[in-house]
Formats: C-alpha cells, sequence, structure tokens
C-alpha cells in the first residue's frame, strides 16, 4: 500500500484548526459556560411573554376579572426583567472571556516571537507578524466572544428541532433530512473555498502591512529620491489586488448566504405540499400539519444564521492557522535540557573551533572553517581585532558568540565549555554585544544603556558613559532621564553610536564583541573613545571588528578572515609587512590610494 | 494639530528644559522625559473631532451616494420577500388544502400558492445576493479609497512630522485604524437597512392598527433616546482610548521586532513581556470598557420593549373588557411589538460598530487634515536646464525645537564643487546636509539652488536635481536589481547593472545564488552591512543628479571598496556638485574644499591641501588620522 497524498489543504474541513483555542479557552471554561446557559434561559424565558399573553385572553379578558389581570402583569414584568439580565449576564460573560482570551493569545505570541531565533526573524516580514497579532486575533476575539456561542446555540436548536419533526410526522421529517443533503453538499464546498479566500485576504493584509512599514522607515530614502510615487504604485498594487480578494470573498459569503436562506424557504414549500398531499390522503390532520409547519418556523433563522457562522468560523480558523505557524515555529537557539550554569571567569578564554556557517538557502556556507583562539595565555584580557572585506562575514561571526545565529558545524567554547552547554541567560550576560547599526528604543538614555544590566548603579553608567565619550546625554534637556529613539528625541549618528557602545561595555562583561564601533565617529572623537575604551578591553576578552587601522590597533593581535576561515593571525604590523591580502585591505598605502590617485 | 516643519516638540510646555523632572524611581520612569506627547486629541473638543471624522466619511461616500439608495430599495424589496414566505403557508393551509380536501378536489390553489413560495424565495435570494456583493463593492472602494488618499497623503507629510507622529502610529494608523472602518463595512450595512426598514414599517403599523395603544407603544422612544445619547457620549470616549491603545501595542510592537537582535543579545525579553502585558491588558481594559457599554445598551433595549409590552398588555386588556377594542387586534399589535424591538437592538449594534468605526476615522481624519509644513510652492519656479548645481546658504537658521543647531549659516558652493564635511559628531554636519535636500526648511533665511530657493521649487525637480544618500542605506524588500533601479525606475537592467560596476557592486552581487535577481529580504537582511551601503550608493548613482550629498554614505566599507568607489566619485562628480560627509579624511581628500564645522558653524574652510599646511583644526585632524594609519 502506498500512502495517500494528503488533501489540499483547501478540501479538509479545517475547522479543526479552532481546537487551537481550547488551551486559550480553558481558563475561562466557567465563564464560557455561563455564555451558554445565559443564552439557553434568555431563549426560555422569550416564550413566556407569548403564554402570558394567552392566560391573560383566555382568563381575565375572558372573564371580565380586572383584579386577575394583576399577578398576571406581574408576572411577565417579571419575566421581562428576568430576560433583560440574562442577556446581560451572557454579553457580560462573553466579554470578559472573549477579551481575555485575545489578551492571553496576544501575550503569548508576543513572548513566542521575541523569542524565535533571529534566522526566523529575518525570514519573516514584519508586517505579517504583525497582522497575526493585531488582525488576526481580533477576528479570532470576535468569533469567541460572538459567533462561536450562537453557532453551537443554532446548531443545536438546529437537532433537537429537527428531531422533533422526525417525532411528529417522520414522513415530513425525512423530507426535511433529504433537503439538508443538498445544503451540506454546497455549504461544504462553499465553506472550504472560503476559508482559503479568508487565508488569502489575511495573508495579503499582511503583505500590505509590510508595505505600510517599509514606507513608513524607509521615509528617508523615499524623500530623497523622490520616489513616493514608485512606492504609492507599489502599495496600491497591492490594496487593489486586496480589494479584489476581499470582493471574491464577499462573492462566496453571498452565495453561502443565499444558500442557508433559500433552502429554509424552498423547505417550507415542500412541506407545504408533502403535507397537503398527507392531509388529503388522511395520514395527516391539518392540525397537525399546522403544529409541524409552525414547528418548522422556529428553524428559520438558525438555519439561516448557519451560512454566516459557519463562514466566520472558517475565517476563524484560518486566523488560527496563521497563528499557530508562529506559534509552532521551532525556537532552534535554545537552553539544552539540562543545562546548567558553568564556570565562566572573567576575562574568558574564546575559541572558535573548525566552525562552520551557512544561512539556509543562500549558496554556499559564509564561514567554511573558521578556527581562533581569543587566548588567556598570550594577553590576559585579550583583544582580537576580525578583519576583512565587506561581506566576508566578520558580522556573522561576531553573531555566533551571543547564540544570535548558532553555528552549523564545529563549536564556540567560553572557557572550554561549549557555548550552547550554557543556559542563554547566562551566556548573553557574560557576552555583550555592540552591532554595527545602533538600535536604540523609544526609552531614557539610562534605561537604554542599561538595557542588559538594569542593576546597574549609577557609577558604572557614568563610568560607561565616560568610556564611550558620550558626556552629551548631561547635556540633552532632562540628562539620562530624557527619552530618545523614535518617540523621543533624535539624536545624531555618532551619538547613537556611542550610546550602543556604553551599552556594550557597561558592567565590564567577561567577553566584549563590537561590530565596527567606531565608524561614525570623527577622528578626534575616535582618538578619545580608543583612549578611554583600552582600559575596559585590557581587562575583558573582545573581539573587535575593524575596517580601519586606527581601530585594530586597539587590538593585541588581529586575525584576517577571508574565503571563511581565518587566513593569518598576528600583530598588526607583521601582517602588513607578510600578509599581501592584509596588506591590500588595511594598508596606508591602499588608504591613500584614493588620494594618491588624484594627484596623479 | 499642524506641524511647524522645522520644530519637533523637544521642550516642556514652558520652553525651558526642566532639570526637576528626573523620576525618583529608574524603572517607574523606563520611558524617561519627552517633550509634549505628540498625541492629537485637541483643546478643541469632541464635537470638533466628530465633525472633521462625519466630514471624512461623507467625503468617501458621496461618490457611491446613486448605489447606496439602489442597494437601500433592494434590500426593502428582498425583506418583502422574505416577509412573503410565512404569509404564503398561511395562505395555503388556509385556502389550498381545504380546495384539496373539497369535493371535487381543486389542485390549482395550491400549485399556485407553492409557484408563489419558489418565487418568493427565488426573488429574497436573488436580491440577497444582489445586496450583499453590492454593499461589499461599495465597502471595497470606499476602503480603498480611504487607504489610497492615507498612505499618499503620510508619504507628502514632511520628515517632521514622522519624527514627531513615530513610525509605529502611522503604521497603526494605516492598518488597525482601517480595518476598524473594514469591520463597520462588512457587519453594518446591512443589519442597518434591514433593521430601520422594518422598524419604520412596523412603527406605521401599530399606529394605524391602533392609536391609542401605538401612542402607548411609543412611549419607550424618550427612554430610547436617553439611552442613545448616554451611549453615545460614553462610547465615543471608550472607543477613542482603545485605537490609542491599539496604537501602542502597535508600536511596542514595531519596535521590539524591529531591534531583535538587540532585544535577544540583551536578554531584553522578561521585561518586554512585562512591558506588552501591561499594553495588553491597558488594551483589555479600554475595549471592556467599550464593549461593557454595548452589553449594557442591548439588554437596556430588551428591557424597555418589555416594560413597553406589559403596558401594552395592562391597557390593552383593560380597553378589551371595556369593548374599545377587538382581541384579535390586542394580539397581533403584541405579536408586532416584538418585531418592533429585535430590530432596535441591530440597529444598537451597528451604532455600536459606527462608534468603533468612528474613533478610527477621527485618528485618521487627523493624520489627513495634517498640513505639511514642507509644502509643495502652489506656483512652483522653474529649474533652468540643464541645472548647474550651485548650492547657497543665505544666513540660514535651523534647529529641531530646542537650542538652535545651526545658528547662521553663509555659504556658497559653486556648481560643481566637490565639498567635504567635517567636524566633531553633533556638530551639525547631517542636519546641513538635511537641509540641502529640503527635509526641513530653515527657521531663519534661504537655501538656494541655482538661484531658486528651494521652498519654491516643485518636489520632483528638486527630487530630481538633489539626492542624499545616508549611511543607513534603507532597502525594499524586493531584488536587488529593484532596489537599484529605485534610483531611476525607467533604467533598464544594463544600466543598472552598469551602475553596480562603476562603484564596485558588482562582484558581490554575481556571487549571489540568483545574482541581481537576489531578493535582499526585509530592510536588506540578507546582505552585509557594507554590501548595503554599495547597493544605496549605486542607487544615487543611477540616479544621476546635478547635486549629490552623502551622509557617511561609504563607513561600512572595508577600504578597497572605498577606494573603488571614490575613482567612482571621481568620474561622476567631474561636473557636479557634492556635499560629502565623512569621517575618514582618505574621503575628505577628493574634494575641492574643506569646511570644518563645529557647534553649527564653519570654522574652517579651504582646500584641502592649504588646510593641511595650515594650523588649524583640519591640519590637527589630518595629523591625527596620518598618524593612526601606521
Ligand atoms: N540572512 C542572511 N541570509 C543569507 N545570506 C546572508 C544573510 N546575512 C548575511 N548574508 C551573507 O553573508 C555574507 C557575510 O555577511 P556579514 O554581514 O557577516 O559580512 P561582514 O563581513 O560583516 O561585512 P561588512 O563589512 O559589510 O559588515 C555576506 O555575503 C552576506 O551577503
Ligand atoms: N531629528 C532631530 N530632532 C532633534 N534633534 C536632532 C535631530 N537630528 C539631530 N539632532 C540634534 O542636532 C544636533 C546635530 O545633529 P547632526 O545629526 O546634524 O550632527 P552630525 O554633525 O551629523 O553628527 P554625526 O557626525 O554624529 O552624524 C545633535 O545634537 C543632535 O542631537
Ligand atoms: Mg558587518
Amino acid at each position: 500500500m502506498t500512502e495517500t497524498p494528503p488533501a489540499p489543504a483547501a478540501d479538509r474541513g479545517r475547522l479543526s484548526s479552532l481546537t487551537r483555542l481550547w488551551p486559550f479557552a480553558r481558563p475561562y471554561r466557567g465563564l464560557v459556560a455561563l455564555t451558554f446557559v445565559g443564552a439557553l434561559l434568555a431563549t426560555l424565558t422569550q416564550l413566556v411573554i407569548p403564554l402570558v399573553t394567552e392566560a391573560v385572553v383566555d382568563g381575565p379578558i375572558a372573564d371580565g376579572d380586572r383584579a386577575g389581570l394583576v399577578p398576571l402583569l406581574a408576572l411577565a414584568l417579571g419575566f421581562g426583567i428576568a430576560e433583560a439580565a440574562l442577556f446581560f449576564l451572557r454579553r457580560w460573560a462573553m466579554n470578559i472571556s472573549s477579551l481575555q482570551i485575545e489578551r492571553d493569545l496576544r501575550d503569548t505570541l508576543y513572548q513566542r516571537l521575541q523569542r524565535l531565533p533571529i534566522a526566523f526573524h529575518e525570514g519573516w516580514s514584519s508586517g505579517q507578524l504583525l497582522s497575526r497579532a493585531t488582525s488576526d486575533v481580533s477576528t479570532i476575539r470576535r468569533f469567541v466572544g460572538f459567533g462561536g456561542v450562537f453557532l453551537v446555540v443554532n446548531l443545536v436548536t438546529c437537532v433537537v428541532v429537527g428531531a422533533l419533526l422526525l417525532l411528529t410526522c417522520w414522513p415530513l421529517g425525512v423530507a426535511v433530512l433529504v433537503t439538508t443533503v443538498p445544503l451540506t453538499f454546497f455549504g461544504v464546498r462553499w465553506e472550504g473555498r472560503y476559508n482559503a479566500q479568508s487565508r488569502q485576504v489575511q495573508d495579503q493584509y499582511g503583505d500590505l502591512a509590510t508595505d505600510v512599514e517599509e514606507a513608513v522607515q524607509g521615509i528617508r530614502v523615499v524623500k530623497s529620491l523622490g520616489r513616493s510615487g514608485l512606492v504609492f504604485s507599489r502599495y496600491d498594487r497591492k490594496a487593489v489586488r486586496l480589494r479584489r480578494l476581499e470582493l471574491e470573498k464577499v462573492r462566496t459569503l453571498a452565495l453561502i448566504w443565499c444558500l442557508f436562506e433559500f433552502h429554509p424557504q424552498i423547505t417550507l414549500a415542500v412541506l407545504l405540499v408533502g403535507g397537503a398531499l398527507a392531509v388529503s390522503s388522511g395520514a395527516l390532520t391539518v392540525g397537525g400539519l399546522v403544529g409541524f409547519i409552525a414547528l418548522f418556523t422556529v428553524l428559520l433563522w438558525p438555519i439561516l444564521s448557519l451560512g454566516f457562522l459557519l463562514a466566520q468560523a472558517q475565517e476563524t480558523a484560518s486566523a488560527c492557522d496563521r497563528i499557530g505557524e508562529l506559534l509552532d515555529a521551532p525556537l532552534t537557539v535554545t537552553d539544552r535540557p539540562g543545562v546548567r550554569p558553568q564556570p565562566v571567569g572573567t576575562p574568558a578564554r574564546l575559541r572558535f573551533e573548525h566552525v562552520r556557517f551557512g544561512f539556509p538557502g543562500a549558496g554556499g556556507p559564509v564561514l567554511t572553517d573558521v578556527d581562533l583562539d581569543v587566548d588567556l595565555d598570550v594577553a590576559p584580557g585579550e583583544t582580537v581585532a576580525l578583519v576583512g572585506a565587506t561581506g566576508s562575514g566578520k558580522t556573522t561571526m561576531t553573531a555566533l558568540v551571543a547564540r544570535l545565529l548558532d553555528v552549523t558545524g564545529g563549536r564556540v567554547t567560553l572557557d572550554g565549555h561549549d557555548i550552547r552547554d550554557l543556559p542563554l541567560v547566562q551566556l548573553r550576560t557574560v557576552v555583550a554585544t555592540a552591532f554595527e547599526e545602533a538600535t536604540l528604543f523609544s526609552m531614557s538614555v539610562r534605561e537604554n544603556v542599561t538595557l542588559g544590566r538594569p542593576d546597574a548603579g549609577d557609577d558604572q553608567v557614568a563610568e560607561a558613559l565616560r568610556v564611550a565619550q558620550a558626556d552629551f546625554v548631561h547635556d540633552l534637556p532632562w540628562g539620562l532621564d530624557t527619552r530618545i529613539g523614535e518617540q523621543g528625541l533624535s539624536l545624531s549618528g555618532g551619538q547613537r553610536q556611542r550610546l550602543a557602545l556604553a551599552r556594550a561595555v557597561l558592567g565590564r562583561p567577561s567577553v566584549l564583541v563590537l561590530d565596527d564601533p567606531l565608524s561614525a565617529l570623527d577622528v578626534h572623537t575616535e582618538a578619545l573613545v580608543e583612549q578611554a575604551l583600552r582600559d575596559v578591553l585590557a581587562q575583558t576578552t573582545a573581539l573587535v571588528v575593524a575596517h580601519r587601522a586606527s581601530t585594530v590597533l586597539l587590538a593585541d593581535r588581529v586575525a584576517l578572515l577571508e574565503g571563511g576561515r581565518i587566513t593569518a593571525v598576528g600583530r598588526h604590523t607583521d601582517l602588513l609587512a607578510e600578509v599581501p591580502a592584509y596588506r591590500a585591505l588595511l594598508s596606508s598605502d591602499s588608504e591613500l590610494a584614493g588620494t594618491a590617485e588624484r594627484d596623479r | 494639530m499642524t506641524s511647524s516643519g522645522t520644530a519637533a516638540p523637544v521642550t516642556t510646555a514652558s520652553g525651558a528644559p526642566d532639570p526637576v523632572v528626573g523620576p525618583v524611581d529608574v524603572h517607574a520612569d523606563w520611558r524617561g522625559v519627552a517633550g509634549e506627547d505628540a498625541e492629537e486629541v485637541s483643546a478643541s473638543g469632541s464635537s470638533f473631532l466628530r465633525g472633521r471624522s462625519r466630514r471624512l466619511l461623507g467625503e468617501l461616500l458621496r461618490p457611491h451616494r446613486r448605489a447606496l439608495w439602489a442597494l437601500l430599495c433592494v434590500i426593502l424589496v428582498q425583506n418583502a420577500a422574505w416577509l412573503a414566505g410565512p404569509l404564503l403557508v398561511g395562505i395555503g393551509i388556509d385556502h389550498a388544502v381545504p380546495a384539496l380536501l373539497a369535493e371535487p378536489a381543486d389542485p390549482w390553489p395550491l400549485v399556485w400558492t407553492t409557484a408563489a413560495m419558489v418565487a418568493a424565495a427565488a426573488l429574497d435570494t436573488g436580491l440577497r445576493y444582489v445586496f450583499l456583493v453590492g454593499s461589499g463593492r461599495v465597502g471595497q472602494a470606499v476602503l480603498l479609497a480611504l487607504r489610497r488618499r492615507v498612505f499618499r497623503h503620510v508619504q507628502q507629510l514632511p520628515l517632521a512630522f514622522h519624527e514627531r507622529y513615530t513610525s509605529g502610529k502611522t503604521i497603526s494608523r494605516l492598518t488597525s485604524d482601517v480595518e476598524a472602518l473594514a469591520e463597520l463595512v462588512d457587519e453594518g450595512l446591512d443589519g442597518l437597512l434591514t433593521a430601520l426598514s422594518s422598524v419604520l414599517a412596523i412603527g406605521v403599523v401599530l399606529l394605524v392598527l391602533d392609536l391609542p395603544l401605538g401612542l402607548v407603544a411609543l412611549l419607550g422612544f424618550p427612554l430610547l433616546l436617553v439611552l442613545g445619547r448616554w451611549f453615545q457620549r460614553r462610547s465615543t470616549v471608550a472607543y477613542r482610548r482603545t485605537r490609542q491603545t491599539i496604537a501602542a501595542l502597535i508600536v511596542q510592537f514595531t519596535e521590539t521586532f524591529g531591534g531583535i537582535r538587540a532585544v535577544q543579545a540583551f536578554r531584553r525579553e522578561p521585561r518586554n513581556d512585562e512591558l506588552h502585558a501591561a499594553l495588553n491588558e491597558e488594551n483589555r481594559r479600554a475595549q471592556h470598557e467599550a464593549f461593557w457599554l454595548i452589553a449594557v445598551v442591548v439588554p437596556a433595549v430588551t428591557m424597555i420593549g418589555n416594560l413597553v409590552t406589559v403596558a401594552v398588555l395592562g391597557y390593552g386588556a383593560l380597553r378589551v373588557m371595556d369593548g374599545d377594542l377587538a382581541v384579535g387586534v390586542l394580539v397581533s399589535f403584541l405579536l408586532y411589538l416584538r418585531r418592533f424591538f429585535d430590530p432596535l437592538q441591530d440597529i444598537a449594534m451597528f451604532y455600536n460598530s459606527y462608534q468603533s468605526a468612528g474613533a478610527a476615522l477621527e485618528k485618521l481624519s487627523g493624520v489627513l487634515e495634517e498640513r505639511s509644513g514642507v509644502p509643495d510652492p502652489v506656483d512652483p519656479q522653474p529649474l533652468p536646464h540643464p541645472v548647474s548645481g550651485e548650492v547657497v546658504f543665505d544666513d540660514v537658521r535651523f534647529g529641531y525645537g530646542g537650542a538652535p543647531v545651526l545658528p547662521r549659516l553663509d555659504l556658497v558652493v559653486p556648481a560643481g564643487q566637490t565639498v567635504a564635511l567635517v567636524g566633531a559628531t553633533g556638530a551639525g554636519k547631517s542636519t546641513l546636509a538635511r537641509l540641502t535636500a529640503r527635509f526641513y526648511d530653515p527657521v531663519e533665511g534661504q537655501v538656494r539652488l541655482d538661484g531658486v530657493p528651494l521652498d519654491r521649487i516643485a518636489d520632483a525637480d528638486l527630487r530630481r536635481a538633489v539626492v542624499m544618500v545616508t549611511q543607513e542605506g534603507f532597502l525594499f524588500s524586493g531584488s536587488i536589481a529593484d532596489n537599484i533601479a529605485f534610483g531611476r525606475p525607467t533604467a533598464t537592467r544594463a544600466e543598472v547593472e552598469e551602475a553596480a560596476r562603476a562603484i564596485g557592486a558588482d562582484a558581490f552581487v554575481q556571487a549571489l545564488p540568483e545574482g541581481y535577481d537576489t531578493d535582499v529580504a526585509q530592510r536588506g537582511g540578507r546582505l552585509s552591512a557594507g554590501q548595503r551601503q554599495l547597493v544605496g550608493f549605486a542607487r544615487a548613482f543611477l540616479a544621476d543628479p546635478a547635486v549629490l550629498v552623502l551622509d557617511e554614505a561609504t563607513s561600512s566599507l572595508d577600504v578597497p571598496s572605498e577606494v573603488l568607489v571614490q575613482r567612482a566619485l571621481q568620474t561622476l562628480l567631474a561636473d557636479r556638485t557634492a556635499i560629502i560627509i565623512a569621517h575618514r579624511l582618505s574621503t575628505v581628500e577628493i574634494a575641492d574644499r574643506v569646511l570644518v564645522m563645529e557647534a553649527g558653524r564653519v570654522v574652517e574652510d579651504g582646500s584641502p591641501a592649504e588646510l593641511v599646511a595650515g594650523t588649524g583644526r583640519f591640519a590637527d585632524l589630518h595629523r591625527a588620522w596620518a598618524d593612526s594609519l601606521v
């Protein structure tokens, strides 16, 4: 027997995705149950007022008994109030549970996303993530808070009334059952189509959000090249496609709606004919027919509403799928089971042992066989500068140290421990990184600098700021409490870079990784930073990516990264003398080449 | 509400920085102090906001007036057809079945009724389809128009707006707020029209059936109106809050995942969890407040309906006993009454969606009414053709709202000159560059290109003439070729590759798996920092402007790549004006002239050779740099 291929997604009744919601609904199952009870009881109380009317007509009115009116009216009033109260109860319970489920779901999603590896985030557009955390989560809340309850209530009504119909008069009941066959057939088809279309629409929302995000965050480039027309037409194409997809969805929904609206009416006609024939053949009394039809009319609204409630359920199912894709994404960079903190000294010995790394789906590996020993024996707290051409893999190599990326072969060790045998929290505490692009968040200067060490004291902060020559913060309107970042004060490029540097050196980490940390500084400030940084570097192990000779001089040794391996390690002057590739990259001659060219 | 273009809010309302504001507990105020929050609810109050958003809604709906009327007619007829079904069954039972039982049996009444039922069902269904598709079309057209409008408007607003408003909030306007409106479009129209038509029809029937009873029934109305007023007032406030809380969530979200490397490397996750949970909870509360209101209103409508029913029952029963009223009238009156109050609930639900969408519309209309502080001129002055590229700063003063960054600047860059700007960080170099590209307008004085003030040049002309390349080199998702062609969308593939070759980016691009068609992933995540800068540079090279402004555009390149870029520049810049900001003095040396800036002033000005030979700051810098090369 060969295995049957899996059915295409659209054909499977994917309402099963809704089961994903259960863990989130579980804590609120009491409230959810209350919702159902409220809905059911309210339906029952609705029957009382007509009954009272009947009693009034048959009792006090027939007898002319004015006093007898009072208790009946009081009864009607009481049930009227009870109905409203039950209504309120249902809505109240629904609000509380659905909003809490929404909140929990969004929190869970956010927490999970934060812990997914960088590789995941590079592969996903942020607009897709955003649309899942907002629109899809809201879709689910709407269903939980409204559609879900009525879907169940109406289904139950249909089944109960259906059974009653069968009991009342089985031939007519069977006729009703038969009419549900085409209903189910087309219903399943169209609901499946609706599910697929909802998915497309939701994906398109994500794409649109991505475009919005890029257009807004890249506004400087757009403006400086005057390309708002181009960016608009890109966005417009997607918005127009969204409209087309939405309209397709609307058409399917309209079909479904019509199907479920047409069905009970036609069934009614069938019942009239069948019933009339039954009556004329004597199988049924007129009263029986009236009763049967009256019972069936109870079903008109529940059947009709099933159409769009099921559609809503489909939409929710595909929202669940979309969110599930994120929740199911593997946490590839995590603690191995049973890891325990290991002793790591300050400074620590950092080694790359036959490290290989390749980005998934990107040609050959970036690092083929990196061997590098940042060794304490050479000098306590050694600093190694990493030099290599643009795109040679320096940033990639630095990202391996804090396990922002995981090696695909070989290992990185700290004081002899494979870094994957350290708990992530410990690893990222002993390793501090300054990235080539200074990322500041919308918070106070202090919070930005103490990002990795919230417990740092004022003197430590002051020390870090001094090392990074970031004293300008004291001149900001509120000093260290000034909010910076997007929602606060904008800083110049050099100011941002120095704050990112201060953040990394704060608290003297065991291992310091600096990716081209001085690129945005002027020569003078650079010299000052270097001077101050020497002190820090003397006491920690450091890996410093450098493009400029001046930065290289911070290091005790230099490693040349070339073709995915370290091809030379040594002192700057030695390498200049001995390694042509190094000379080409870093000698003053080449840096002066531009000048020479011009002077010719 | 308007942004002044040049003045971003940096100071307190009192204007002066207030050192006393420092919070006692750092963690209680982790966000830190900023100037006035750029929240847009203005003093002019809520009726102003409502008026503004209603105006926007009106503008959006106006083109669809006819379609909306047609849809109203469709839904009325459709409702009649829907109501006909049960009625026809009654007729069938009362007339067709007896006719069938009679001697001789007459099947025709049954045939006719059944046929009528099928016809009514078909009419009802057909019209329902027309209505659903029609209203979907109108709704989607409105949304598309709104999206286009807001997107285009936001694109055209100046940088000062974006800096003040922040990308997260703009994103939430363009996504979540538009979607709130989509919800109204999806759910609202159908229910509203159906409900309104049945309420009106049944109201008339009630009055016709029996005037005194009808009047008693209408007693409920004042109560409903009071309820409506209350709901309107409270829900406007409540929904307005939900728009803010959801925007705050989106801001947190985009910031976190924009800086995910730093978040993870510095173990910020647990703290972010807390912050997000707090914002999320606040959002839940705001929504709860709004939903609670509707949870009160709908049962209240039911309650009023039930009270009225009891009143009608009591009063009607007394009148029947007095012989003023037939029992049958009372019974059908009560039946109709129920049908009168049920749709009122639908109307309440619609009103609820409307309020929610209204709050979103307020925010959107706020963005739309934001006027550009750096507007396109109404009667632009043409630039000479070809643009020669003389840039003049005439007594320019500029600040971002706080202390002046450029206190007073006079500068003439003759056409074709390459000027290098050097100076300490924060001296105002980038600021000068941004003024040249008219990202901001000066507070005082003028910047002129070929004698034409920048604010008199049409935006399209200006952008063709002046291009600025920054350090970040933002890339858009798409292929490398697309990104380079961003500099000149009409460029052919050969021209794109030529530009890349000219600046030395060709080698690395060729090495990528799909060459120029390689997708750079979002924000160029697949490329290294230097590679991104190269692509950004190729883009500017292709744009080929008369004035090129480079703001540390080569800071992440290795030396050989930089040399290649410089060679390309020397060819390109032969007859172009260029303003180059760089920290590596090797870059500076290709300049004809060097300006040393300090605290917003030009303190030295001369050819590189002159300055090096002199004793000024540049000579110092140059010596320090030459020493650093070892
Ligand atoms: N997410 C990714 N997916 C695929 N390839 C990538 C990804 N990130 C980087 N690369 C490729 O890996 C190589 C190394 O990139 P890396 O950022 O480490 O270079 P680098 O040495 O730091 O360069 P630079 O000096 O420009 O910063 C580059 O060729 C780049 O194109
Ligand atoms: N958008 C902004 N809003 C408010 N203040 C700003 C803004 N951009 C820069 N500043 C401030 O203006 C001053 C000058 O900044 P600018 O970016 O022009 O400096 P720069 O000379 O280019 O420095 P760097 O060499 O570090 O890039 C700085 O103090 C900076 O904090
Ligand atoms: Mg790099």
